[in-house]
């Protein structure tokens, strides 16, 4: 068991390095640092001295993977001191000049706040909806409810927000539009955006949910269970449910740790504080260090995802064998 | 005539599309499934309606110079097609059918006195001598005369269709479906006659803030939309198509380093590696403006690129069911026996197992599709999507979400875009289920 999870961790390794490459190309290679300086200086003609007053600012007037005048080649290099550095969380200033990982930390909150309530209200009305599917299955009902999730699916999620927000902020006054507050003073704000990531998600994940049970559905142990002689009802909840429980536990794991990393959409339309809008405000600046620094951390959370994923089927399901 | 990137691209994928139709319609593994599809009345009225988008789209796609002496402009036949509703620019905002602008301007009057009021539009109902009286009258007149005459048209192509067929000795039978699709055609067809012969006398959905025709953006659209959601899979295809195959079927240390490849790149947020790749090509495209000199060329080149970026996110999933359906065909006795016959594994996986995972393929690309329209809007909105020069409801929704809040709200343009994008997303997801549906191979017998 440790030496699988350790075999796991270790994968892992490999996996960032080649994200860490990756970015480094898209970011340092593809476009030279004295294209990026003129690009941030924004007017046409610049000296080349200003350009390398602002790369000197920055930190990227060294060359890229090695460097022959350095005592350590390798150490004073743009690839070390940017990508290699982020292995230890170590991010960095912004091109705007703030601690990406400070603001990192007390960002954070913010999404997790609006992220978390979503999933499990989200999850809660998304499997209860489906069961009601799957209990109503062969009806006029099931195709009622099957066309409605279609069509909920067809909406894109801005919709979603600005009708939402047009509706109960601007025209039943309920909640405040747009904004944030730490605390219990903060719920109010909370609502509106919870409410929405809720609907928008209804669509595709009552047809996700309705799939697994169905599967559940045709099994034998079903069948022996209905011969036995119990409702339907009991037959869904007590058995269907149960064992459909363990894909859906398994499928929410991986995403556990990208909620921290929040959604885009919902936080730059309800001027959360949290790091998606953060993202989305390092885009609109063009802010690359920034840009780079939510690539590294959003692939960490990721493969942390995909760690606990396979550590919790080890511990759930006693069938999967540890190779 | 002049062929841009996404042009040629487009019509290479409609031959490239054809070709396939004609090629599966003959083999016997395809028989069924295609049967069971075009029994199906939802699926093939979802069909027409992707295909009515697909007409417009391939309109818009054939571009040429204008021959106006004065603007050396690239235009589509499309645009040659809407020039009355392109040139009908007012100032500002107004409403749809409306006739005086949203907003309220000093007007001088004959007499040279001034007063604050909405003042006509220069072409919208430019043709009613008293509006306030007269304009709901002529607007159901101008629906009546455009419903009718379309009408008109329609009983006359349908007549003409059934003499033919009599003349020929055929008689045409309609079954419940294709009295269906006859409907619906009668239904497009009318609708959009109606709302093109409207909409060179109004603005059927208003103006934007610069006075553009709503229902031109939204028309305009249609191709941002379509070839987002088709050259995608066109560079999604070859990379999940090889890759999954081969890692499938050789195993061993090619899966290793095929399943590396595609969990890097999944570990990555794909917004943040879409947003990545724009930023650079920004950089790349202000640093090199002497390439770039026709606006229409770079938004084009933009376009295509966020295609390929976007397909370079989302190979991944297919390759995995690829993987996984491989490694099962493999172990099947008649691949078995191919490669104990000394067949060569060049040909194994061209002739048995290819043709044997193709409907994965089909049926993700047609999941794919509406998946890749919807998050065009969302990219177009975080500034990493299509040019801000290119039309596309991304950016009309962009330009429009500030408009809610003013007082009276302009709600045209959101509800344009909504309804365009509504009526292709839904056509496309009803049409996934259909062919998701007659290739699962766990309902093959119902």
């Amino acid at each position: 068991m440790i030496y699988y999870i350790i075999h796991r961790f270790l994968y892992a390794f490999p996996l960032l390095m080649g994200v860490n490459i990756l970015t480094f190309v898209l970011f340092f290679v593809v476009n030279s640092p004295d294209d990026m300086a003129r690009m941030q200086l924004g007017q046409k003609h610049i000296t080349q001295q200003a350009i390398n007053i602002w790369k000197q600012q920055h930190g990227y007037d060294l060359p890229l993977i090695w460097n022959e005048k350095a005592d350590n080649p390798i150490a004073e290099t743009i690839f070390y001191q940017k990508s290699v550095h982020l292995f230890v969380f170590d991010f960095g200033i912004s091109d705007s000049g703030r601690n990406i990982g400070a603001d990192i930390k007390q960002r954070m909150w913010p999404s997790l706040a609006v992220a978390l309530p979503s999933l499990v209200i989200g999850l809660f009305v998304n499997i209860s909806l489906a069961l009601m599917i799957v209990l109503f299955r062969n009806t006029y009902l099931e195709h009622l409810g099957i066309m409605l999730c279609v069509m909920l699916m067809s909406i894109s999620g801005l919709f979603y927000i600005i009708g939402g927000q047009f509706l109960l902020s601007k025209i039943l006054l309920l909640v405040p539009i747009s904004g944030f507050d730490s605390g219990v003073n903060g719920i109010k704000f909370l609502i509106l955006p919870v409410l929405i990531a809720v609907i928008s998600g209804i669509g595709s994940g009552v047809r996700w949910y309705r799939t697994l049970f169905l599967e559940e559905v045709e099994k034998d142990y079903v069948r022996t269970a209905r011969a036995k002689g119990l409702s339907e009802t009991q037959v869904l909840f007590k058995h269907i449910l149960k064992n459909a429980m363990l894909p859906i536990l398994t499928g929410i794991v991986v995403i556990l740790p990208l909620l921290f990393m929040g959604s885009l959409l919902t936080e730059s339309f309800f001027s959360i504080p949290g790091l998606g809008s953060y993202t989305i405000d390092a885009i609109n600046r063009q802010d690359f260090a920034i840009v780079r620094s939510m690539v590294f951390l959003g692939s960490v959370l990721y493969i942390i995802g995909l760690l606990l994923t396979d550590i919790s089927y080890t511990l759930v399901d006693p069938r999967v064998r540890l190779s | 005539m002049i062929i841009l990137w996404t042009d040629s691209l487009i019509f290479l994928l409609v031959l490239v599309s054809i070709a396939s139709f004609f090629y599966v319609l003959h083999k016997p593994q395809w028989q069924r499934p295609l049967e069971k599809i075009v029994r199906n009345k939802t699926g093939m009225l979802s069909l027409l309606v992707l295909l009515f988008f697909i007409s417009i789209g391939l309109l818009d796609s054939l571009h040429f110079k204008s021959n106006q002496s004065n603007s050396h402009e690239i235009i589509s036949v499309l645009d040659y097609c809407a020039d009355t509703i392109k040139s009908h620019s007012e100032k500002t905002y107004s409403a749809p059918f409306a006739t005086h602008l949203y907003s309220k301007e000093i007007i001088l009057g004959d007499n040279g006195s001034k007063h604050w009021a909405h003042p006509r539009l220069v072409y919208g109902g430019a043709h009613l001598q008293h509006p306030e009286s007269e304009y709901k009258k002529d607007i159901a007149l101008k629906t009546f005369i455009g419903f009718a005459k379309s009408s008109l048209i329609f009983v006359l192509i349908g007549a003409v269709c059934f003499a033919t067929a009599r003349f020929m000795d055929k008689t045409i039978v309609l079954n419940s479906v294709g009295k269906a699709l006859l409907l619906l055609t009668f239904v497009l067809f009318t609708s959009s006659y109606t709302l093109i012969y409207l909409s060179s006398y109004y603005h059927v959905m208003g103006t934007d803030k610069v006075g553009e025709d709503v229902f031109y953006q939204a028309i305009k659209s249609i191709r941002t939309g379509l070839v987002i959601g088709f050259l995608t899979t066109l560079v999604m295809l070859p990379l999940a198509i090889v890759f999954g195959i081969m890692a499938g079927f050789f195993r061993g240390w090619v899966d290793d380093i095929i399943a590396y490849i595609y969990t890097t790149l999944n570990s990555i947020p794909s917004v943040l590696l879409i947003a990545a790749s724009i930023l650079m090509v920004q950089v790349y495209v202000a640093n090199h403006p002497d390439s770039f000199t026709n606006p229409l060329l770079r938004a084009d080149m933009r376009l295509l690129f966020l295609c390929l970026i976007l397909g370079v996110t989302s190979w991944t999933g297919l390759c995995r069911s690829l993987r996984a359906e491989t490694l099962k065909l493999r172990e099947m006795e008649y691949v078995q026996a191919a490669q104990a016959l000394g067949v060569k594994r060049a040909m194994i996986l061209y002739r048995h197992i290819l043709p044997n995972v193709m409907h994965i393929v089909l049926i993700s690309v047609v999941l794919d599709f509406s998946s890749l329209v919807l998050a065009e809007a969302v990219l177009s909105y975080i500034n990493i999507g299509v040019d801000p020069t290119t039309y596309s409801w991304g950016n009309m929704i962009n330009n429009a979400r500030l408009e809610m809040a003013r007082e009276p709200i302009v709600w045209w343009s959101l509800t344009a875009s909504f309804l365009f994008m509504f009526s292709l997303v839904l056509a496309a997801n009803l049409f996934a289920d259909c062919v998701s549906d007659a290739f699962d191979p766990r309902r093959s017998r119902t």
